[in-house]
């Protein structure tokens, strides 16, 4: 068998999801071994993503029954455009913190069990961004959460165990209410795939209910407020790669989901004062996060806040694509969110995380003039800070652009003014960090050696983001082949 | 009223008893309980769902999803106990602090 006929198209969603598995269950066996097959593999699956990407710009989108079973017993695969940019950005985030984790933890006593959750946590979300299936989609996510929890507690400390049980008391409940939406339209349609409840004809009684207790559960795992109450501490407690990898990918999975669901299944039978509704909980968690991040008095705790208050403009997709004009520019801006916040945020996280490699706290009010010790972590976070405000050229600016345009061409204004009002508070927060990190400060601050790589991985992450804005005619070429409508 | 609707009924009411003990009490392994408590009011109606085929065979893609809930339910009430028990050694105390990371 050549090298061809292992890669055939039909097979990259398989390879895709296993190589991470099968490194996990090597570093499960052999742990030393297993981090430099982790590491191997970090290298290899981009590649394997990157033929899937090309793959479907050419041919469009692609399906696969797993083992030849047909749905629905079968395992149903399906990878168009959209699927192909979220794994696209798990692979670059997740290949770029497993370099920054390896010098990370080398240093420190590395717990056996990082490398084996780590790679879990990345099958699982290649798993999920190729799922066919409702139900698969419920697996797929109580894998991903079962590892994002078991990596928070890795950390150990009182407060990082507190945090990863509330985080897997909320990830639960989050589930089995999917679990029970699952259930009830398994129950009216006799079909699992998401492709034939796309088909099926009138809406059943129970259809709305499925939709409340779905978006319920993956709302509260995409910490949309009022459900947000759980991501600060979990992720201002986990160790850096970790927190970057949470809150770059780990929140986006259910808000994916949501998306596909809402555009292929729910949209056309729901009450569109539902998506105001969800719009307006967008705009509290963009006030509300923002806020508290100004408060914040440790820098990982105010990135975090700082998660919660972008997650809140994913959720403006719903208002802004409310009228078939706007969809689409509305389904482009929020793709474009997710994309650019993926790489700006794992940059700060990573970035972060040096600070407190290197001083052993992250209090913001003693971190003056670090820029001279670490003057790349800190460009890093400031390219990542322009792209989270949302200026140009970076991919925040074409997010918000895009939103902007569907606003005003929805006539839905007030958005366009919350979108704006937003960007001054994380131009505020970015700041409060900045005006200290940047300051001048006669003595060097007292701190130990970083290794170069944990520098570089958070920069490359950084100008990623600034890319996403460059690159906007690929991308956007990209998430419509195969569009889902 | 047939049994299959009666069973969903009765799934239906499981899951919100379970859903009301978890906001209600404190104790994590009170939660863990309310959470399994719900998980088996989904995996009731489920089972009931699978009456939905008119002939004698009752549907089996209900059936399978039960089996994988199952396995799913196990796997995360077992980490979950593994956390209380660690959050008991390292902090004395059985309930979830509140204080938020300063």
């Amino acid at each position: 068998m050549s090298l061809n006929d292992i890669l055939r198209p039909m097979n990259l969603p398989a390879w895709i999801i296993s190589l991470p598995l099968l490194a996990a269950v090597v570093a499960v066996v052999l742990p030393r071994t297993g981090r430099w097959v982790s590491i191997f593999i970090a290298i290899i699956t981009p590649l394997v993503v990157f033929k899937l990407c090309i793959e479907i710009l050419v041919h469009g989108a692609l399906q696969m029954q797993v083992g030849g079973w047909q749905a629905p017993l079968g395992i149903q695969m399906y990878a168009d455009g959209l699927s192909a940019a979220m794994l696209a950005m798990t692979a670059i985030v997740i290949s770029c913190s497993t370099f920054y984790a390896r010098s990370y933890f080398s240093a420190k006593a590395a717990s056996p069990f990082f490398w084996p959750l780590w790679m879990f946590l990345w099958a699982a979300l290649n798993a999920l961004f190729l799922s066919g299936d409702i139900f698969n989609l419920y697996v797929t996510l109580e894998l991903l959460g079962l590892s994002a929890v078991a990596l928070v507690a890795l950390s150990q400390t009182a407060d990082a165990l507190s945090a990863a049980m509330r985080y897997l008391l909320v990830s639960l409940t989050g589930s089995l209410s999917y679990l029970m939406g699952v259930a009830l339209l398994y129950a009216a349609n006799g079909t699992l795939s998401i492709k034939m409840l796309a088909t099926v004809g009138p809406a059943s009684p129970s259809l709305p209910a499925a939709f409340a207790l779905m978006a319920a559960g993956l709302i509260m795992k995409s910490a949309l407020f009022p459900m947000h109450f759980w991501l600060p501490p979990a992720h201002a407690n986990a160790p850096a790669p970790v927190s970057a990898v949470l809150s770059a990918l780990v929140v986006k999975a259910s808000f994916y989901i949501l998306v596909r669901l809402w555009l292929m299944i729910f949209e056309p039978f729901i009450n569109p004062s539902t998506a105001q509704l969800i719009g307006m909980l967008g705009a509290f968690a963009v006030i509300w996060g923002s806020v508290q991040a100004l408060l914040a008095k440790r820098l990982k705790l105010l990135v975090a806040y700082s998660t919660v208050a972008q997650i809140g403009y994913l959720f403006l997709f719903f208002p802004l694509s409310s009228t078939p004009q706007t969809a689409h520019t509305a389904w482009q801006g929020g793709l474009y969110f997710v994309f650019s916040h993926a790489c700006a945020k794992a940059a700060i996280f990573l970035a972060a995380g040096t600070v407190i490699y290197a001083f052993g706290h992250d209090r913001i009010n003693k971190l003056h003039g670090i820029v001279r010790r670490m003057p790349v972590s800190m460009f890093a976070f400031a390219l990542a800070g322009v792209s989270l405000i949302g200026l140009p050229p970076s991919g925040g600016f074409i997010a918000k652009w895009l939103y902007l345009n569907a606003a005003l061409a929805s006539g839905q204004w007030w958005w366009s003014g919350l979108i704006i009002l937003g960007g001054l508070l994380a131009t505020a927060y970015i700041f409060r960090f900045f005006s200290r990190a940047f300051s001048y400060f006669p003595e060097v601050v007292e701190g130990r050696p970083v290794p170069k790589i944990m520098e570089w991985t958070a920069l490359a992450l950084a100008l990623c983001a600034i890319f996403l804005g460059l690159t906007a005619p690929a991308v956007t070429e990209l998430l419509n082949a195969g569009k889902p409508f | 009223m047939n049994i299959p609707l009666l069973y969903e009924l009765v799934g239906v009411i499981l899951l919100g008893m379970g859903l009301y003990s978890l906001v209600v009490y404190s104790h994590p392994v009170r939660k863990i309980l309310a959470l399994n408590v719900s998980g088996a009011g989904v995996f009731l109606f489920l089972v009931a769902a699978a009456d939905r085929t008119s002939g004698p065979l009752p549907d089996p893609v209900p059936h399978a999803m039960v089996l994988t809930g199952i396995v799913v339910a196990v796997s995360a009430t077992a980490l979950a106990l593994a956390l209380a028990c660690r959050i008991h050694q390292v902090s004395g105390t059985a309930p979830l602090t509140d204080n938020e990371p300063e």
